[in-house]
């Protein structure tokens, strides 16, 4: 404890003297200006005007077109279809990086690392095989391919594959949140709670789950983000079928290749809005972290 | 056995070891590592010949060199950028930080086909931004280019930011009263200490900037031999049942992130060490 404030302390110490800085420790003004714009401008072409862009366009044929191309039946299907995918795979993913983390974090075994490096493999993969495997598996000429038809069970080209498929891809995000985190807060915590004759689920509930809370909820809103987003491996497994298999991101596709521009970009600004709100909590759960 | 004999020896009084470990050994099994054997075994079962002659088929030797040159220059502009962006956000003050600080995660949150088509249609020879230059940038390897850096900039930002944040002073009140001017400190002083990140940053947007799909589609116009990326030789072969070829292809990129992975593992190990030293 007592360190901690120490760093604090040194934190706030060297935040006032920043101002007061002696002159070799900074940069002449023009050089801190320049730099300032050089950032500026490269975050202007490359991040701001995209997004402004989108609902500059979303919005270019009047509220009424905007209102109308997202909640034609297509688009509302996809809005629905994306809804369910992200309501199965973020509690999936959940569940798994919780179990992950508490058997990494609060137990020590050989390979540990090598565990760690598998969780992340996901991040290394394209997102195009991410959906190739799934249809190597359960694809027409895939390994349970002619298993699946004689049973009459679709799994590609349907719903359990573009499960699978966000599952693939959005398999680290919450585990990877957890695991630093709940290493720093070490064992001592959950051994007190333990030997006081707490059950181990009233120990996770009552001891762990609070104070990784935040770190918790980063991982779940960044998880559901790309659950939500995903292209690729979800196009590779959905099959296209418009209505069906049309998550919000292949409905932009579709209507974009079919030169219905503020369609598709009225369908990107809804789904610019989510990223938007995200990046959002993204900053209260790091300001709340930082000021418990 | 191994595995219990060690949590014993530990004798840690903890419950849930084998539940937590045995479930996330379960569910990895079967949605990672059994899905990815696929590829592995798809490519055992093709012959010699036709996976060579596969992976060597100049479209698919042209999509290596695009989708590898197309991702260095990203990762190189993101290196400078990134880093100057970084730099800013942690040492000044300006009006504004907060929200641009906030936007830098932008493309991480932001899904891939959105980037895509905003990036498209302000490159594009009409567009907000395409149309102040005499060349062409959407449709050609250069809008590849941009797609990339946009996935990639957080990747740098986000690995240097912290470094340079617990960057401490001293170092830099030594170098200045040992006579250095503040460009020599800054070269022979901090960058030094950022290379690691730096590396690291690269590293993991040059990996994701290899298999990325979405935002590149729609920017690239993915002609063959000229603008079309590996990701999407898969995704044609897989259109045309080729899913032997598919595999094959797979299996030169998985090949790739495996490199990588290594490398980027690599740099954290020695940066650790360098850091437990000290």
């Amino acid at each position: 404890m007592a360190k901690l404030i120490d760093i604090n302390q040194e934190a706030s110490a060297s935040i006032s003297t920043t101002s007061t800085k002696p002159y070799v420790l900074q940069e002449a003004a023009w050089i801190k200006w320049t730099l300032i714009t050089i950032s500026l401008l490269f975050l202007t072409l490359f991040l701001f005007l995209p997004l402004v862009s989108i609902f500059a366009t979303a919005l270019s044929q009047g509220w009424n077109t905007y209102v109308a191309s997202i909640t034609e039946p297509d688009a509302l299907s996809a809005i629905k279809l994306t809804l369910i995918v992200a309501l199965i795979v973020v509690p999936l993913n959940a569940i798994f990086g919780i179990a992950a983390a508490w058997a990494i974090t609060k137990f020590s075994f050989k390979g540990k690392n090598f565990l760690i490096t598998l969780i992340d493999l996901p991040f290394a993969i394209s997102p195009v095989i991410a959906g190739l495997v799934f249809i190597l598996l359960f694809g027409a000429q895939g390994l349970f391919g002619n298993w699946l038809f004689e049973h009459d069970i679709k799994i590609v080209f349907a719903l359990p594959g573009m499960v699978l498929a966000t599952l693939f891809v959005t398999f680290p995000f919450v585990a990877r949140e957890l695991i630093p985190l709940m290493q720093m807060q070490g064992i001592t915590e959950e051994e007190a709670s333990i030997s006081l004759g707490a059950s181990g689920l009233k120990t996770f509930f009552r001891v762990t789950l609070p104070n990784i809370k935040w770190g918790l909820l980063y991982g779940l809103i960044l998880c559901n983000a790309r659950a939500m987003g995903e292209f690729g491996a979800v196009s590779v497994v959905s099959g296209h079928i418009r209505g069906m298999t049309n998550t919000m991101p292949l409905h932009i596709e579709i209507l974009y290749n079919e030169y219905q521009f503020t369609a598709a970009f009225a369908v990107a600004s809804l789904m610019s809005i989510l990223g938007i709100i995200t990046i959002i909590i993204k900053n209260i759960i790091e300001w709340k972290a930082k000021n418990v | 056995m191994e595995l219990t004999w060690k949590k014993r020896k530990k004798n840690t009084i903890i419950p849930g070891f084998s539940l937590t470990l045995g479930y996330t050994m379960i569910y990895l099994s079967l949605i990672v590592l059994l899905p990815l054997s696929m590829v592995f075994f798809n490519t055992i079962s093709m012959s010699w010949n036709e996976f060579y002659e596969t992976i060597t088929h100049p479209r698919a030797v042209a999509s290596y060199k695009l989708t590898f040159g197309a991702a260095f220059a990203a990762g190189l502009i993101n290196v400078v950028f990134g880093t100057i962006i970084a730099w800013v956000l942690i040492r000044y003050e300006f009006p504004g930080k907060k929200i641009i600080d906030g936007l830098v995660d932008l493309p991480f949150a932001l899904p891939t086909a959105v980037a895509g088509i905003a990036l498209t249609s302000l490159y594009a020879p009409n567009g907000w931004i395409g149309q102040f230059f005499d060349f062409k940038i959407s449709f050609t390897p250069l809008g590849i280019i941009i797609a990339l850096t946009f996935i990639g900039l957080p990747f740098i930002v986000r690995t240097v930011q912290p470094v340079l944040q617990n960057l401490s002073s001293e170092v830099e009140e030594a170098s200045a009263s040992l006579g250095a001017n503040r460009f020599q400190t800054f070269t022979k002083v901090i960058f030094p200490e950022l290379l690691p990140a730096i590396l690291t940053g690269f590293s993991l947007a040059f990996a994701r900037a290899l298999g990325e799909y979405g935002s590149v589609v729609f920017i690239a116009g993915n002609m063959p031999m000229k603008t079309e990326i590996t990701p999407l030789i898969i995704m044609t072969k897989l259109e045309q049942y080729d899913y032997a070829g598919a595999t094959a292809i797979a299996t030169v990129m998985l090949v790739a992130s495996f490199v990588l992975l290594f490398v980027i593992n690599m740099i954290q190990w020695v940066t650790n060490r360098k850091f437990n030293q000290q």
